[in-house]
C-alpha cells in the first residue's frame, strides 16, 4: 500500500458513496417492496419521507463520483514517480489488473448516478410519484457496481507496491506496440479517425435537432448519443490528443487534464460526460410520456434534455476543432 | 433557469440572515472547521513543496552513483574499479568521489565533508556535477548542481562552508575553524567563503574540501575514494550500465538517479500519510461533533422549519436552505484554513510542523520553500475534510426537513 495522502482521500470518498448508495439501496428495496400510494399508513408516509432523503444522498454521489474520478487520475498521475517505466497516469494505472478496471467502472457510475438523476427529477414532477419503482429498480442495479468498484479501487491501492515495472504511456499507448488494449485504441488511423468522429458527430447533432424540433426519432437519437461517447473517447486517444500535445506519438488520455495543457481535459470531460448523460436520459424518459401525471410536463423536459445534449456536444466539437485548427501540429 | 437562479439568492439570503441570529453556535463550529483544514492542508502544502524541492534538486545529482559493499556495509573503493567502469559501453565518464561526515563534538553536529570533483587527482568533471559558470541563469533550476561554489578557489588548507555550518558555529569567510583528526591531531582549516544560499536543503550542513586535507584529515590510503559517479549517455540505457557494473564488479552496488528521487518521494508520500492518519481521530471528532451540532436542533430552530413548512416551504426545500447552509459553512471554512495554511507554510516556514515532516537533525537547512498548490492537493484536502462534514450532515438535515409542521409548533421547550 502507498500511504499517500491522495490515495486515502479517494479511498475515503469511495467508501463513502458505497456507504450512502447501500443505505440508499436498502430503504429503495423496501420502497420497492411496500410501496402503496393509496395506503396511509404509517410506513407508507415514512417511506415518502425516505424518499427525500434518497434523492438526496444520490445527488451528492453523483458529485462526488465526478470529482472522484478525475482525483483518480490525479493520483495515478502524481505516484508515477513510485514506479519503474511509468511516465503518467497511464502507466501506473498498468501497475495492476485493477487499474482500467476501477476507471471503467467510475465513469460508468457517473453516467448511471446521472441517468438517477433524470429519472429522479422527472418523478418530482408528478403529484402521485408515477416512476418511483423504475427509479429505485435504476437503483438496485447501480448499488452493487458502486460496490464492486469500492473493492476494485481498495485491491488496486492496497495491492499497490512501489517499484513495480509497468509499461510507461510512451510504449503501451504507442503506436508501434500493437499489443494491449490502449494501442490498438492509438494504433487506428487519426485521419479516418477524424472523419469518422466528425461524421458521427454531424448525424448526431442533426437526429438531436430533428427531435428537438419535431419530437421524432428519441430513441434513435439516445443510441447515438451513447454511441458518440464512445467514438468521442476513442477519438480523444487517436487524434485529438496528437493536437493538444502537438506530438505525433503522444497518444495519453490523461495528460490532457494536467496544468501542462491548461487543464483543457476537464473541460472536454465535463462537456462529454454532461452530453452522454442527458442523451441518454431523453432515452430513458421517452417511454413515459403517456404517463397521465407527466403528460404536461415531460415533453417539454425532455425537449430540455435534448437541446442540453446537442449543445454540449456542439460545445465538444467546437473545442476539439478550435484546438486543431490553431495547433501547431499538422498532419 | 432565470427563476431557479432567484430561488436560490433568495434561500442563501434567508439562510445567511439565519446563520447570523445564531453566531455563537455557528462561529464556534467554524473557528473549529476551519483549523481542521488548516491543520491538513498546512502538512500537505509543507510535504508536497519539500518532495517538489527535492526532486529540483536531485536533477543535478549524478545518474549513477556507485558504492562497494562489504558485508553489507558501505566500504572505501579502490580506484582501480573506475577503469573497469569507463570501459563498459555507455558510460560516457566516471569520477571517483570522496566524501565523509565529520561530527563537531562543539556544536554536537554532523558535518559532510566533500572533496569537489575538480580537485579529485583523477580529474574529469563529468557534466552532473559541480558547474561554476551557469551560462544560462534562466534554468538554474533544473540544472542546478548539487552545491555552488561562487567562483572561488580551494587550496590546501582552506574549506567552504554552508550556510547552516556557518550559522551553527557562528563563523564566516576569513575565520579558521578547527578539525581533529584520525590520529588526534589538530587541523585548523581556513574559511575562505560559504555556499550559496538557493541550495540550503541540502548544502545546509556541507564542507568542501581539498582531497589532500581530506585524505590527511581521515586517513584514506590514496588507492582508495568513497564512491564512484557515472554519466551515462543514453538515459533509457542507465538500467543496463548499472546491471553491467553489477555484473563485472559483484562487489559493488549502483544506485540510479531515479531510485533515489523515487525514495525521496515515498519517504514524503508516507510521512504525508503518516500525519493524516494520526489526524484522522481529530477529523473523526470533528465530524462527531458536526453531526451532533446538525443533529441536535435546537426549540427555536425546530420551531422556525415548522412555521417555514407551515407557511408553504416544500420539505425539499428546508433540505434546500440546509444544503446552503452547509455549503456556506463548509466553503467559508475550506479557504480560510487553506489562506491562513498558505501563510503559515510559505511565509512563516511552518513551524508547527517542520520538527515532525522534515526529519532530525541537529543541523536543520534554513530554507523557504517555493509556493507551490496545485488542483490535486486542494480537491484532496476537500474531500478530506468537507466530505466527512456534509456526509455526517445529510441524515439530520433530512431528519430536520421532514419534522411535521403541527408537531415543531407544538413543541415549545425554549
Amino acid at each position: 500500500m502507498v500511504l499517500h495522502p491522495t490515495v486515502i482521500a479517494n479511498l475515503l470518498a469511495a467508501y463513502i458513496a458505497s456507504f450512502m448508495l447501500v443505505y440508499a439501496a436498502f430503504y429503495g428495496a423496501q420502497i420497492l417492496k411496500y410501496w402503496n400510494i393509496q395506503s396511509g399508513e404509517e410506513l407508507q408516509l415514512i417511506l415518502e419521507r425516505k424518499t427525500y432523503l434518497i434523492s438526496t444522498l444520490l445527488g451528492y454521489t453523483f458529485g462526488l463520483q465526478l470529482l472522484s474520478l478525475f482525483l483518480y487520475i490525479f493520483t495515478a498521475d502524481s505516484l508515477t514517480p513510485l514506479f519503474v517505466g511509468a511516465m503518467c497516469a497511464a502507466g501506473t494505472l498498468n501497475v495492476s489488473h485493477f487499474g482500467y478496471s476501477v476507471l471503467v467502472l467510475k465513469i460508468l457510475n457517473f453516467i448511471l448516478a446521472g441517468l438517477w438523476l433524470v429519472l429522479n427529477y422527472a418523478d418530482n414532477q408528478g403529484y402521485d410519484y408515477p416512476l418511483i419503482k423504475k427509479k429505485y429498480l435504476l437503483l438496485a442495479i447501480i448499488a452493487p457496481f458502486i460496490v464492486i468498484e469500492t473493492l476494485l479501487e481498495s485491491a488496486y491501492f492496497l495491492g499497490m507496491r512501489a517499484d513495480v515495472i509497468t509499461s510507461c504511456c510512451g510504449s503501451l499507448f504507442s503506436s508501434e506496440n500493437a499489443a494491449g488494449l490502449g494501442s490498438e485504441i492509438a494504433s487506428l488511423p487519426a485521419l479516418p479517425m477524424l472523419w469518422t468522429f466528425y461524421g458521427v458527430m454531424f448525424c448526431t447533432l442533426a437526429t438531436g435537432l430533428y427531435f428537438y424540433i419535431k419530437g421524432k426519432g428519441g430513441y434513435c437519437y439516445a443510441v447515438l448519443s451513447l454511441v458518440m461517447f464512445i467514438i468521442a473517447l476513442v477519438s480523444v486517444v487517436s487524434f485529438i490528443s496528437l493536437y493538444i500535445y502537438e506530438l505525433p506519438t503522444h497518444h495519453c488520455p490523461f495528460c490532457i487534464i494536467m496544468e501542462d495543457y491548461h487543464y483543457i481535459g476537464y473541460l472536454l470531460y465535463l462537456l462529454l460526460f454532461g452530453a452522454v448523460v442527458s442523451g441518454i436520459g431523453v432515452g430513458i424518459l421517452l417511454p413515459f410520456r403517456q404517463v397521465d401525471s407527466l403528460k404536461f410536463m415531460l415533453t417539454g423536459f425532455i425537449g430540455k434534455l435534448a437541446l442540453s445534449s446537442v449543445l454540449l456536444y456542439l460545445a465538444f466539437t467546437a473545442l476539439v476543432s478550435y484546438q486543431i485548427v490553431f495547433s501547431n501540429l499538422i498532419m | 433557469m432565470n427563476s431557479w437562479i432567484e430561488k436560490q439568492r433568495y434561500i442563501i439570503d434567508f439562510t445567511l440572515s439565519s446563520l447570523l441570529r445564531r453566531k455563537v453556535k455557528n462561529i464556534g463550529l467554524l473557528v473549529l472547521y476551519t483549523l481542521i483544514v488548516f491543520i491538513l492542508a498546512s502538512m500537505m502544502f509543507f510535504t508536497h513543496s519539500i518532495k517538489r524541492e527535492a526532486a529540483l534538486i536531485l536533477k543535478g545529482a549524478p545518474e549513477v552513483v556507485v558504492q562497494k559493499i562489504v558485508a553489507g556495509r558501505h566500504d572505501l573503493m579502490p580506484i582501480e574499479y573506475l577503469d573497469t567502469i569507463k570501459k563498459i559501453r555507455g558510460v560516457a565518464t566516471a569520477a571517483p568521489r570522496l566524501w565523509g561526515y565529520y561530527y563537531d563534538n562543539l556544536v554536537k553536529a554532523n558535518y559532510t565533508l566533500l572533496v569537489p570533483p575538480t580537485q579529485t587527482t583523477t580529474t574529469n568533471i563529468s557534466r552532473t556535477t559541480v558547474v561554476e559558470n551557469e551560462p544560462n541563469s534562466q534554468s538554474v533550476d533544473l540544472t542546478k548542481p548539487l552545491y555552488e561554489v561562487n567562483g572561488t578557489k580551494l587550496e590546501s588548507g582552506t574549506i567552504i562552508i554552508g550556510n547552516g555550518v556557518a550559522r551553527l558555529r557562528q563563523i564566516a569567510k576569513g575565520d579558521y575553524m578547527p578539525f581533529l583528526s584520525f590520529d588526534g591531531n589538530v587541523m585548523n582549516l581556513k574559511v575562505v567563503d560559504t555556499l550559496s544560499a538557493q541550495s540550503e536543503l541540502v548544502s545546509s550542513d556541507l564542507l568542501l574540501i581539498t582531497e589532500e586535507d581530506f585524505r590527511k584529515l581521515f586517513g584514506i590510503d590514496k588507492q582508495f575514494v568513497t564512491d564512484m559517479t557515472v554519466v551515462v549517455n543514453n538515459p533509457s540505457e542507465m538500467p543496463t550500465v548499472a546491471a553491467k557494473i553489477k555484473k563485472r564488479l559483484p562487489q559493488a552496488r549502483p544506485i540510479i538517479r531515479d531510485e533515489i528521487l523515487r525514495t525521496y518521494e515515498s519517504i514524503f508520500n508516507w510521512r504525508g500519510g503518516m500525519m493524516i492518519v494520526i489526524f484522522s481521530a481529530a477529523v473523526l471528532a470533528f465530524v462527531i461533533f458536526a453531526w451532533d451540532k446538525a443533529s441536535g436542533l435546537s426549540a427555536g430552530e425546530r420551531r422556525e422549519i415548522g412555521i417555514l413548512k407551515a407557511v408553504g416551504w416544500e420539505t425539499s426545500d428546508v433540505i434546500q436552505m440546509k444544503f446552503w447552509e452547509g455549503a456556506i459553512i463548509s466553503l467559508t471554512a475550506f479557504f480560510s484554513g487553506v489562506i491562513l495554511a498558505y501563510i503559515h507554510v510559505f511565509f512563516m516556514g511552518s513551524p508547527v510542523f517542520e520538527p515532525a515532516l522534515k526529519g532530525w537533525s541537529a543541523l536543520y537547512p534554513n530554507f523557504s520553500l517555493t509556493p507551490f498548490v496545485n488542483i490535486e492537493q486542494l480537491t484532496t484536502l476537500f474531500f478530506l475534510t468537507v466530505l466527512p462534514y456534509t456526509v455526517a450532515t445529510i441524515v439530520p438535515i433530512w431528519r430536520a426537513a421532514t419534522i411535521d409542521p403541527d408537531s415543531a409548533m407544538r413543541f415549545t421547550g425554549d
